[in-house]
């Protein structure tokens, strides 16, 4: 798959780097992050391919649907051999989103008896992470 | 034996007061059954459940910290003997109370900004500790002290989810392979089963939006516990105790071969072992019914 | 002439932007009047109990943004103000009496409860100085007598809604607690049952019947002759 290196490539990656706090250039693609994330198989991008992306600027990385999936778990950045919080990068793509009002949840779909049942903390968190 | 009294304040959570009654009750029950007296904190606001991970976040910062700087509305005779410490039981809790006062105290620019906007002193402010860390310098020989009717018979997987663990520099165990939970576990008599899902996640919120994504991973996780011989798991987060317990509903209809699973709290656990009332163990708060498996266990 | 200490009898308030010099001693209502405002939205009863006079205000040289009722609030010097005489909020409907008494119901119904900051910007905006983000707090863990009592003194002006970061609308949260709270939890008052029982048993029927017979004379008269007991 050929991947066009625009003259952006560091300003998407410094806006990401500013954002979540980490630097992902130091990320040698080992995929750790990948075989720990208890999503990755659902995911359309694996953790270890959207740093690689981002290393390369590619901005389109943002619309993906793998960064709505991570459930900051944490066992990416318990695993990194260097140390990079994979899950404050999977926050800043999410923010990106959610800071122009792209949500990934629609409370209207969610029945009444469903919001009876669960747990509100889960309703809490998933907000937090999820409504822009 | 004689426990020495201990006064500490209590952090409960949103959870605890709805769909975690029996973490709460359990809680309360077992502490005082080792000289713990728990105060909740007079006055308190949910968390915020899930730590803010942007660098730039300052707004949802509030809530934990308000919660902390709660330190300074409470009586301060009491704090100091409680030596500042505010006990949470959620796992969500512990993990968000903690980041957040951490990252507060390592940055000052975000400590002014939120202090000011909270009309708060910066100091005192409580020290978050989760109960299992309390089980733990307590002694679990002490604790088996208290035991009366030892747990014979139980098989228990200790499930730690992803919030007392990670990241290390809150974990109250490592992150790969934690002890804490087995120590107190085989202190009240339970036999433990091991799995490498019992640090895996169970879902987390996805539970509202994405419930198969819950179930699939809760599954794997009762699956692996079922196959090494669990015969329950014992959680210290309402929200994987809901994944884990309230979806086998779901899951059963799923995989019709499944079979029901006990979930306890661990305090609920506790309290069995200490031979406390039925009203102390919480059982109402269980989805999968525990009944069967303590009648086969004669317990 | 010398100023022999009397205060100011006027001030300089701004009203949507524009300057007036009014009476020290208004209510922001009635300086608007005074400045020649007619009111047809923005005001009912004009005695701090309605709620309709929603005003948010600055104070010239201060950032601070206050809020406040139009009919309480007197004018002070450098006042720059304007009126929210509609707060736009959807009202859930439900059904009372078909309602239980679950942890969640709040949450049931107003699933945006769960995205408090616990920010307290809303107990900030309140001008009857109500424990807005407790109650709401308390709606989270499903404790229906603390909102209600929180709430009891609440208005619905809308403040607490326009202000909120997270686009809740506290009142309308509180107004089903305090209604769950009265119909299912509080006991009624043994008076109260005791009249419905005389009530359904008839007891006065015929008195009731002879009021509707009266002529208008006779009604207005007896009305009026009436025994006041205090």
């Amino acid at each position: 798959m050929a991947i066009e290196l625009t003259s952006d490539v560091k300003g998407f990656r410094d806006k990401i780097s500013i954002l979540s706090g980490e630097d992902v250039s130091i990320c040698y693609q080992c995929g750790e992050c990948s075989a720990s994330c208890p999503y990755s198989s659902e995911m359309d991008l694996l953790p270890s391919t959207v740093i690689r992306l981002i290393q390369l600027g590619q901005k389109e990385v943002v619309n993906s649907q793998c960064i709505w999936l991570c459930s900051t778990c944490l066992s990416c950045f318990a695993r990194c051999p260097q140390g990079i919080d994979i899950a404050k990068v999977m926050e800043a793509l999410r923010q990106l989103n959610l800071r122009k009002q792209k949500s990934n949840i629609d409370l209207s779909k969610i029945s009444r008896e469903e919001l009876n049942r669960i747990p509100q903390v889960a309703l809490i968190a998933s907000l937090r992470k999820l409504m822009g | 034996m004689k426990f020495s009294k201990m006064k500490l304040f209590m952090f409960p959570g949103c959870a605890l007061k709805t769909t975690a009654k029996g973490f709460e009750v359990s809680a309360l029950s077992s502490a005082s059954c080792l000289g713990i007296e728990l105060i909740e904190l007079p006055n308190w606001n949910c968390c915020g459940t899930v730590h803010p991970l942007s660098t730039d976040d300052v707004m949802h910062h509030l809530a934990p910290i308000r919660n902390l700087l709660r330190a300074q509305e409470v009586d301060y005779d009491l704090f100091l003997e409680s030596e500042g410490k505010l006990v949470t039981f959620c796992s969500l809790c512990f993990n968000t109370l903690k980041r957040s006062g951490i990252l507060i105290q390592q940055d000052t620019e975000k400590r002014t900004i939120i202090t000011n906007f909270l009309e708060k002193k910066e100091k005192p402010q409580f020290e978050v500790i989760n109960f299992l860390e309390i089980l733990r310098d307590i002694g679990y020989d002490t604790i088996k002290s208290a035991v009366k009717k030892p747990l014979k018979g139980f098989k228990i997987l200790p499930y730690y989810g992803c919030m007392l663990l990670r990241p290390k520099e809150i974990g109250i165990d490592d992150p790969e392979n934690p002890q804490v939970m087995e120590n107190l576990l085989t202190a009240l008599g339970a036999e433990i089963v091991d799995s490498p899902y019992k640090t895996k996640c169970c879902g987390s919120y996805h539970t509202v939006a994405n419930k198969k994504l819950a179930m699939k991973l809760s599954h794997k996780i009762l699956n692996d516990s079922e196959k090494n011989g669990a015969n329950a798991l014992a959680t210290s987060c309402p929200l994987c105790a809901y994944n884990l317990d309230n979806l086998q509903r779901e899951i059963t209809q799923a995989h019709p071969s499944f079979h029901e699973i006990p979930i306890f709290y661990y305090t609920q656990l506790m309290a069995l072992s200490f031979d406390l009332n039925d009203k102390s163990l919480g059982f109402d708060s269980n989805y999968a019914d525990p009944k069967p498996l303590l009648k086969k266990l004669g317990l | 002439m010398q100023n022999n200490g009397l205060k100011k009898t006027k001030v300089r308030v701004y009203i949507l932007g524009k300057e007036y010099e009014v009476p020290s001693s208004l209510t922001i209502m009635k300086a608007m009047e005074y400045a020649g405002y007619r009111f047809v939205r923005g005001c009912g009863c004009r005695s701090g109990f309605c709620g309709a006079c929603a005003t948010v205000y600055r104070i010239k040289g201060d950032h601070k943004l206050r809020a406040a009722l139009a009919c309480q609030k007197t004018v002070e010097e450098g006042m720059y103000l304007t009126q929210i005489p509609f707060a736009p909020a959807e009202k859930v409907k439900y059904e009372l009496s078909t309602l239980g008494l679950s942890p969640n119901i709040l949450i049931q119904h107003y699933p945006e409860i769960a995205k408090c900051l616990s920010c307290n910007t809303c107990s900030k905006a309140c001008p009857q100085d109500l424990d807005v983000m407790d109650y709401v707090q308390a709606a989270l863990r499903g404790d229906l007598k603390k909102v209600a009592q929180l709430s009891f003194d609440c208005l619905s002006c809308g403040l607490c809604a326009i202000r909120c970061p997270a686009e809740i609308v506290p009142y309308n949260v509180a107004l089903l607690a305090r209604r769950l709270y009265g119909r299912y939890i509080l006991k009624s008052a043994p008076e109260v049952e005791d009249r419905i029982s005389e009530i359904k048993e008839g007891k006065f029927n015929e008195e009731i019947n002879e009021l509707m017979r009266l002529k208008l004379d006779d009604l207005k008269k007896r009305y009026n002759d009436r025994e006041i007991l205090i």
